[in-house]
């Protein structure tokens, strides 16, 4: 199969407008990833899916990952006119990188027998901006699997022909598989009789930590 | 009890609105038993009907009876495994992957080691490698044999196949439960390795079992496959093309009895099967019996991979003594590992960001992906057709729900 770079360097060409970017995996695996533009995003999985050297047309996995908002502190070295004399002073600068949702899908050939080829989507926030593009008009194995990250990370794919609640029952609130999630002091927290039980629920997860500890992650760039 | 579409009408759906409604012919049966002229009957199967092999429900809208819409329902096993992966250790996860589908812990053990030592490029001594062959085949035996028993079950040959099939499986079992201490949550495979070397003896035990296994092969085959009724029940009933199989990510033996050679154990060729000489059946129909057929004739395809793997097994270590699973902390990195499972592609998609716990821990179940295309194989057949594609599927409700 071609290397990550030739497809790359295809796809652009075939999708116009289209940007690809490749995600680098550090681990022993060697499993880089393409990062699609949400735009494009379906155009490029229908190249993969149709293009005769490639034929990806098994979409083995699809699943979601959530990286949540973090800072980054680093020491920087930075000149600085102290009591007259430039010295360089260290100093603590912190970076801010905003969470996002992923969908990570993992594409074979039946037909060419080669894969994977992994490929990414991410949304533009973890709040109202959680919208990707479905693959399942071009991959129908996605179907419950998107509507399991939905159910799950709250992700909304647009133009999924289906898309509920799959695994949690459909009075759910929260998105079980993030990783600020906390769950419930009681799980019979219904507002019926309940109320005190529903407010106790509510300041059990009223505190949202703000994880860190994602930098050395892979799929950061 | 709360479930998610309780009150949801099984009629929405946009590709249920698309369908195409066959005209009734009132010359034939089918026509006869349709009496609701133009209307349409909801039904809620399940989820505590004996035939749908644990809580899974459907929620089908009847046409006298004959199905017309089919919205499957989950989540009643649900657990979130996911989550509980992402809490504990890697070595921790190992006794749960029994639990996904608990007919089969030894495949789900080996596609969990195989995606934690493809993400930390862990070396398998050569003897542990052929001890996995020898036990993901054996639970390919008892997975199948117990499938056809069940699916014999659910057509009406109540009790008798599936107490034959039971038979063997117990007979298997007792090799799991000497080997792990298990009969069915063996815990058995650790990255790097296997947990114990086999037992005295067990080595002799296990080739009776695999000699002897023919011979109810081969009494089940001559009791079902040319019996009239299974034939009618199942020839022409829950047809899949190839190409919907493929674009619906169907996998194992339901994909290959479209006729599409794509078995894991040839392509991938992971584990040291490519030294085994053994051959992918595949059919030709895409029907329930074709599907049935499929398991019939891979178990004797094990069974060939099982003799040359008991004749090689060499002697040595069975765990590679670099590995420490216990503070285990592979780098960071993502890796996704998949095998052939014997209901079809079992995969693992693990991200690690240098700490003891993954990052991300996912199951690709292959019975809840091959559920994708339930509707469509039981749109235009009766009720009672219903049970039978469902247990020609083979399913296992701890992997469908998670």
């Amino acid at each position: 199969m071609e290397s990550l770079e030739e497809i790359k360097a295809r796809a652009e060409a075939a999708v116009p407008g289209a940007r690809i970017d490749i995600v680098p995996n550090p681990g022993p695996a060697n499993q880089p990833s393409l990062l699609l533009d949400n735009e494009h995003a379906a155009a490029i999985a229908l190249f993969l899916r149709d293009d005769p050297a490639l034929q990806l047309d098994h979409c083995s996995n699809a699943t979601g990952v959530d990286w949540l908002d973090r800072t980054v502190s680093k020491k920087v070295k930075v000149k600085k006119v102290v009591e007259g004399e430039e010295k360089e002073v260290e100093e603590t600068q912190e970076e801010f990188f905003p969470g996002y949702l992923e969908a990570v899908y993992h594409l074979y050939s039946m037909t060419h027998k080669h894969g994977p080829i992994v490929i990414r989507m991410r949304t533009a926030d973890r709040a109202e901006g959680a919208r990707l593009p479905s693959l399942t008009p071009i991959y129908r194995s996605a179907e419950f699997q998107e509507r399991e990250i939905f159910d799950l990370y709250g992700v909304r794919f647009e133009g999924h022909p289906d898309l509920r609640r799959i695994l949690m029952w459909d009075e759910f609130e929260d998105y079980p598989m993030r990783k600020d999630y906390r769950e419930p002091d009681d799980y019979e927290y219904e507002p019926t009789a309940h109320d005190d039980v529903l407010e106790k629920a509510k300041q059990h997860s009223s505190a949202r930590p703000k994880l860190d500890g994602a930098e050395k992650l892979t799929a950061q760039s | 009890m709360m479930s998610s579409g309780a009150e949801r009408s099984a009629v929405e759906g946009p590709r249920s609105t698309a369908l195409p409604v066959t005209p009734r012919d009132p010359s034939t049966a089918l026509g006869m038993t349709a009496r609701l002229e133009g209307e349409l009957m909801e039904i809620s199967m399940g989820p505590q009907h004996p035939s749908t092999h644990g809580v899974f429900r459907m929620n089908v809208a009847l046409e006298g009876e004959v199905v017309r819409k089919l919205k499957p329902v989950f989540g009643y096993l649900h657990r979130n495994h996911e989550k509980i992966g992402e809490n504990t250790s890697y070595l921790g996860s190992m006794p749960y992957t029994d639990r996904l589908d608990y007919f089969c812990s030894m495949t789900n053990n080996w596609a969990y080691a195989l995606s934690v030592e493809k993400l930390a490029a862990i070396e398998v001594p050569e003897r542990a490698e052929y001890l996995r062959v020898i036990l993901a085949e054996l639970t390919r035996l008892q997975n199948h044999a117990s499938l056809l028993g069940f699916l014999l079950s659910d057509m009406g040959a109540w009790g008798t196949p599936l107490m034959y099939a039971f038979r063997e499986r117990e007979i298997i079992l007792d090799l799991f439960e000497s080997l792990s201490g298990s009969r069915m949550m063996c815990d058995y495979m650790r990255f790097g390795g296997c947990r114990c070397d086999l037992p005295p003896g067990w080595m002799e035990r296990a080739r009776k079992v695999v000699d002897a296994f023919p011979r109810f092969l081969d009494e089940f085959e001559r009791l079902i496959v040319s019996n009239e009724i299974l034939i009618a029940r199942t020839q022409n009933v829950g047809r899949i093309s190839g190409e919907l199989a493929i674009n619906a990510g169907i996998t194992g033996p339901m994909l290959r009895a479209c006729g599409v050679n794509y078995d894991l154990r040839k392509v991938d060729g992971y584990g040291f099967y490519p030294r085994f000489k053994f051959r992918v059946p595949l059919g030709d129909h895409g029907d329930c019996y074709d599907r049935l057929m499929m398991r019939v004739l891979e178990m004797r395809e094990s069974i060939a991979i099982l003799k040359q793997a008991m004749e090689q097994l060499p002697a040595g270590p069975i765990m590679n003594p670099k590995v420490k699973i216990r503070a285990f902390k592979p780098p960071a990195g993502e890796a996704y590992g998949r095998i052939e499972g014997p209901k079809g592609e079992l995969g693992f998609y693990l991200i690690s960001d240098g700490g003891p716990n993954p990052y991300r821990y996912r199951v690709r179940p292959p019975s809840f992906i091959n559920l994708t295309v339930l509707e469509d194989l039981c749109l235009g057949h009766t009720v009672a057709d219903v049970m039978v594609i469902l247990g020609s599927i083979d399913i296992v409700m701890g992997e469908v729900d998670r």
